[in-house]
């Protein structure tokens, strides 16, 4: 087990979260190209080191939050509130 | 082929016997790097290898490199649980898993390598009356697609496993099955060696511990890689990295669908043989087989975060392991001997991309998620015919990276079990 830190709730048990895609990921106009709407719908960063990531405290407050996490080591850079 | 002097054989390990195993040699040469090719192949696992194979054998082509950064085999086609099954949902896969099954049946003995590929049979178990009539559901499609597929009851279920637990009160009780008897198990470190032995044979350089760090791209078209020992030029480059797709792609500027995850697999304590089939939970997504040591051979879901650890955690060790003991109470005195993972590359709709990339010169074999040993032959084939004439095999084009902006998704959700 890992502990998480939640903006909101402190530290907690990684079970309680969710992983929800990568952060920093704005959504394209309605009008985009198909090419930019596959871009923004399913191409991933799946960085190999630090990455940005969308989790969202499922079992906990159920708020969003970003974490930086290490895809390699899995230690936790920092989180913070996704709408702060 | 190798030579006659070198071919494996009773009478050679006969003859070996009696000259006090002092005649074998290497089974290929591991070698420097050339500074140019016709193909270079990133990546020295099976893909890779029936890739290089294939060039050479199929279409001609030997001035071929194979470049792994570690050492062959030594990443997911070392690391799975050997299963090899065509049950997909879909006409675009059961052509492109049959194709891999059947390339299997007489692989060993086109290589000359004994991949001790064991057509046991799988059963996929419906523990409730839904899931036995979705499954009747997927093999009726299976079946138009071509696949041996058959739906089997609770009864022929417990006579094929009789260790199963027959109580109609366990936690995962069993209804029925269904059953593909073609599948089975495979030596997996036998098919990449075995590849890399036919195709050393052929011509092809096995380059091991060379790392490719980035590209060389010129008007739009790739002309070389940078690896960690020298620059390697290349007409053309084919990608066969699996969990590590992603971050090749990035280097030469484009991005991927995939999400690398890892999953993971354990053995217990070898025991004396118990296990006839490869046997599946449906619900839990947890599957046994028994490997020629007598160990059982467990593997489940991905683990719940993207990593690239190639480790996986306690929790879902747990998650494995427990609905098996409850399927199996008799295994629930067998010490666990060890766990280990892998990077997979999973693609939104749990299917490969073979094809162009966005990139001239440079091709895709990736996405092949939990999935990717069963369809070593059929990937090195189709893979081959693309980095050899620069087109689709008419089985590789649903899989193209193009499908993603039109929409084209060939979704194996269904199928697209962790193993």
């Amino acid at each position: 087990m890992q502990i998480f830190h939640c903006p909101f709730c402190g530290p907690r048990p990684d079970a309680e979260f969710h992983y929800a895609g990568d952060a920093d990921k704005p959504r394209p106009a309605r009008d985009c190209s198909d090419e930019e709407w596959a871009r923004y719908l399913l191409m991933r960063a799946n960085a190999r080191g630090v990455a940005r990531e969308l989790w969202v405290h499922r079992a906990g407050c159920g708020r969003w939050i970003v974490l930086a996490r290490d895809t390699v080591s899995h230690e936790i850079g920092g989180s913070e509130p996704l709408n702060p | 082929m190798p030579g006659l002097l070198s071919r494996y054989s009773a009478w050679r390990l006969l003859r070996e016997g009696l000259a006090g195993q002092q005649g074998w040699t290497p089974a290929w040469e591991d070698r420097d790097p050339d500074p140019a090719y016709d193909v270079v192949v990133v990546g020295g696992g099976g893909h890779g290898l029936a890739t290089a194979y294939y060039l050479a054998r199929t279409h001609g082509i030997t001035r071929v490199a194979v470049l792994e950064k570690g050492w062959i085999g030594g990443g997911n086609t070392g690391r799975n649980t050997t299963i090899i099954r065509s049950n997909y949902f879909h006409p675009q896969s059961a052509a492109l898993y049959d194709l891999s099954v059947s390339l299997y049946e007489t692989l060993a003995l086109e290589l000359n390598y004994n991949i001790m590929f064991s057509q046991r049979g799988m059963m996929e178990i419906a523990h409730n009356q839904p899931e036995l009539e979705s499954m009747a559901r997927a093999a009726n499609a299976m079946r138009i697609n071509g696949v041996d597929i058959e739906v089997i009851g609770r009864d022929e279920v417990l006579r094929r496993e009789p260790l199963l637990d027959p109580s109609p009160r366990s936690r995962w009780p069993v209804y029925g099955a269904l059953l593909q008897r073609r599948a089975g198990t495979a030596r997996h470190d036998a098919v990449a060696w075995g590849y890399a032995r036919a195709a050393a044979a052929l011509g092809v350089h096995i380059v091991q511990d060379c790392e490719v760090r980035g590209f060389a791209i010129a008007g739009g078209r790739v002309v070389a890689v940078e690896t960690s020992r020298g620059t390697v030029r290349a007409e053309r480059l084919g990608l066969a990295v699996a969990g590590n797709s992603s971050v090749l792609a990035r280097r030469a500027g484009f991005d991927l669908p995939l999400q690398s995850y890892t999953l993971q697999a354990m053995v217990s304590e070898p025991v004396k043989p118990c296990l006839n089939t490869v046997v599946l939970s449906t619900s839990t997504g947890s599957y046994v087989s028994q490997s020629d040591k007598g160990e059982l051979v467990m593997g489940g879901n991905l683990d719940r975060a993207p990593s690239y650890a190639q480790r996986g955690s306690f929790r879902i060790s747990q998650s494995v392991v427990s609905p098996l003991v409850e399927l199996f109470p008799a295994f629930a005195t067998l010490k666990l001997l060890r766990q280990w993972g892998g990077t997979v590359d999973t693609s939104p709709d749990n299917s490969p991309i073979i094809g162009p990339s966005p990139v001239a010169g440079l091709y895709l074999n990736c996405g092949w998620g939990t999935g990717g040993f069963k369809a070593i032959p059929a990937g090195g084939t189709l893979f081959a015919h693309l980095l050899a004439t620069g087109r689709h095999h008419p089985l590789s084009e649903p899989f193209d990276y193009g499908r993603f902006a039109r929409g084209e998704l060939v979704d194996e959700g269904h199928a697209g079990v962790a193993h």
